[in-house]
């Protein structure tokens, strides 16, 4: 019977296309959704994962996330260096500045002065310069979706001068790094001219960037750390796990995002269940037919998990599709630089969006279930 | 065997005091080889007859047994596996599905019992053949007259060689003369010895090429035999 179940659906080409774009729909919107809200969230991770050769990242107690802490005393560098099973520990600086940019605008950025002999901290992938090129007096290097906000329009990059609070910083270098989840503007710079371009008080170290000695496992050490110094350190994947969840307990993007993840469920249900109930109700005749003639309930819900699971397939198929197009289209563009589709997002996706066509197919056939074939007699 | 033998059909519907019986024990017989037609003014109860006959409706009392079978002390599945295997049926409106041809129209009823597509639509088309419609087997419902629908729908109430057939008005959407050319097909095709057909009409045109006719009122059986029955009863 599972043919004659498919023509029944694909004869009615409105009935079948309204249903194919309501899953479709659906789909795309659900999936997209939560695949910009996992990308996001995911951006709260980046500032660390920029930073590979450090497992271990060491901070105030109180620290909260990476745009969350309170500066430490440089004494602390040394207590963490003397902790067993620590392979080195470097200074890292975070903080906020303003820029006049060209055009006369101001710009936030956030300036990060990394350690000065090893240059730990800088991102690996330069796009133009060079690592060494940061050791000049006020050299700094600029993430590329930074410097084009700060310097729209074409001509050469390297050497582009700006005022930093009040100081003349150089653009030794352009890195493609992944933007964090602030997407603000980053300088990187050495450590002791991030100190002149960010001026403050007494503390200023805002981590202690630390690698774990070979054979010593980087989450033991970090509790060494915390043990020995009354500081906190973090794992690398525990401290970028702790931002995120920071990012999903103190925004409302979780939740304004499962607003718009529940509306596309709710569109898809209503869309498909009414288009449904539809074309089960159109079929009502031809259904009690086959019933009169022999077609037993558990015959028709077969048909009907047939039409159900031929038309999720393809809705489903349709909406994925468009959902990978959408990331692979614009993960270039500065607003999404970086994404990427999830797989599991699609199979979770593709499992909700088949359960809600079956489910709605079900309640759709109740009425065919309950139908009295007598009533194609009367 | 007789191939229909009821006894005592009671059937109402409703409750309470807007209850309303239908059928008030009938008893009958109906053998194999017989075309019977069911005659009587709407309201008469022949069509909630045919639907008892045809297991599609439970009485509230009384036996049904089609070529020996109790049919309503089958359980609903069973029932429907009966009806699938037994009898052939033939709607008023045809009640063909709009998507498919002619042929898988026809073809349903093997398909539904388990036999394979090809096999079903083969069989389908060499039963339209046979009722003159063998260039439309790939044809659309739409694509048919009135006439020709009900030549598919009777192709299709034929397929898997039933051993009743039971026919709701089959003339009912069509002029004198083409009802009247259905029900002389009816009668070709049909009618075989190991099998009975008993078809609803009102129309006396074609009284003449029924081998028993029976005649309803008010529920009950006022007439059984082989002439017309009281004009009163056709009105």
């Amino acid at each position: 019977m599972w043919w004659i179940a498919l023509r029944m659906l694909t004869g009615d080409r409105v009935k079948y296309l309204g249903l194919l774009f309501g899953i479709g729909f659906s789909t795309l919107l659900i999936a997209q959704q939560a695949t910009l809200f996992v990308n996001l969230v995911g951006r709260a991770g980046n500032a660390v994962w920029a930073v590979p050769e450090a497992d271990i990242w060491v901070m105030d107690a109180k620290a909260v996330a990476v745009d969350g802490t309170l500066p430490l005393p440089d004494t602390d560098l040394a207590r963490v260096r003397g902790v067993p099973g620590v392979l080195w520990a470097v200074p890292h600086l975070r903080e906020g500045g303003s820029v006049r940019t060209p055009e006369g605008k101001l710009e936030r950025v956030s300036v990060i002065g990394v350690d000065d002999a090893s240059l730990i901290g800088v991102p690996a992938r330069f796009l133009e310069g060079s690592r060494e090129a940061l050791r000049a007096p006020g050299a700094i290097v600029v993430d590329e979706i930074g410097f084009r906000r700060i310097f729209p329009g074409k001509g050469a990059r390297l050497g582009r001068e700006l005022e930093l609070n009040d100081r003349r910083a150089v653009v030794a270098g352009i890195v493609d790094v992944d933007p964090t989840f602030t997407s603000g503007v980053l300088f990187y710079t050495r450590y002791a001219q991030a100190l002149e371009f960010v001026p403050g008080t007494r503390n200023r170290m805002s981590f202690i960037l630390a690698r774990a000695a070979p054979g010593e496992d980087p989450r033991e050490v970090a509790r060494r750390i915390e043990a020995a110094t009354g500081l906190k350190a973090r794992e690398r994947t525990d401290w970028v796990g702790d931002n995120i969840d920071y990012v999903i307990a103190f925004t409302g993007i979780p939740f304004n995002f499962g607003i718009t993840v529940a509306l596309g469920f709710v569109v898809g249900v209503a869309i498909v269940g009414l288009t449904f109930s539809l074309f089960i109700r159109d079929n009502l005749r031809q259904f009690g037919a086959l019933k009169a003639i022999g077609v037993t309930n558990g015959q028709i819900r077969v048909m009907v998990l047939v039409q159900s699971a031929w038309i999720a397939l393809i809705g489903i198929a349709i909406g994925t599709g468009l959902a990978v197009v959408f990331i692979e289209s614009f993960n270039n563009t500065d607003q999404f630089k970086g994404f990427f589709q999830p797989w599991q997002i699609l199979a979770g996706t593709a499992l909700v969006v088949a359960l809600m066509v079956v489910a709605t197919g079900m309640l759709a056939i109740r009425g065919v279930l309950r139908l009295d074939p007598a009533e194609v007699f009367r | 065997m007789s191939a229909v033998e009821i006894f005592g059909i009671v059937k109402g519907f409703g409750t309470g005091e807007a209850r309303v019986q239908v059928l008030h024990g009938i008893d009958l017989a109906v053998e194999p080889g017989q075309l019977t037609y069911l005659v009587g003014e709407s309201g008469s109860g022949k069509t909630t007859l045919i639907s008892i006959i045809a297991g599609i409706l439970r009485p509230d009392a009384g036996r049904v047994l089609l070529f020996g079978t109790d049919v309503h002390a089958l359980p609903d599945r069973d029932l429907a596996l009966f009806r699938l295997a037994t009898i052939g049926f033939i709607f008023q409106q045809y009640n063909l599905i709009p998507t498919l041809t002619a042929a898988e129209n026809a073809a349903v009823p093997l398909v539904a019992a388990g036999v394979p597509r090809a096999e079903a639509i083969a069989r389908a088309e060499a039963v339209l053949e046979r009722l003159g419609l063998g260039a439309m087997a790939r044809r659309l419902p739409r694509q048919l007259s009135g006439g020709q629908q009900q030549r598919v729908a009777i192709a299709r109430a034929l397929v898997h060689a039933p051993r009743l057939v039971v026919c709701d008005e089959p003339t009912a959407a069509l002029d004198a003369a083409s009802g009247r050319r259905v029900m002389e097909l009816l009668r070709e095709v049909a009618l075989e010895p190991q099998r009975a057909v008993i078809i609803v009409t009102h129309d006396n045109r074609v009284f003449g090429l029924a081998d028993r006719i029976i005649g309803m009122e008010d529920g009950r059986i006022l007439h059984d035999g082989t002439t017309m029955p009281p004009e009163e009863l056709l009105a």
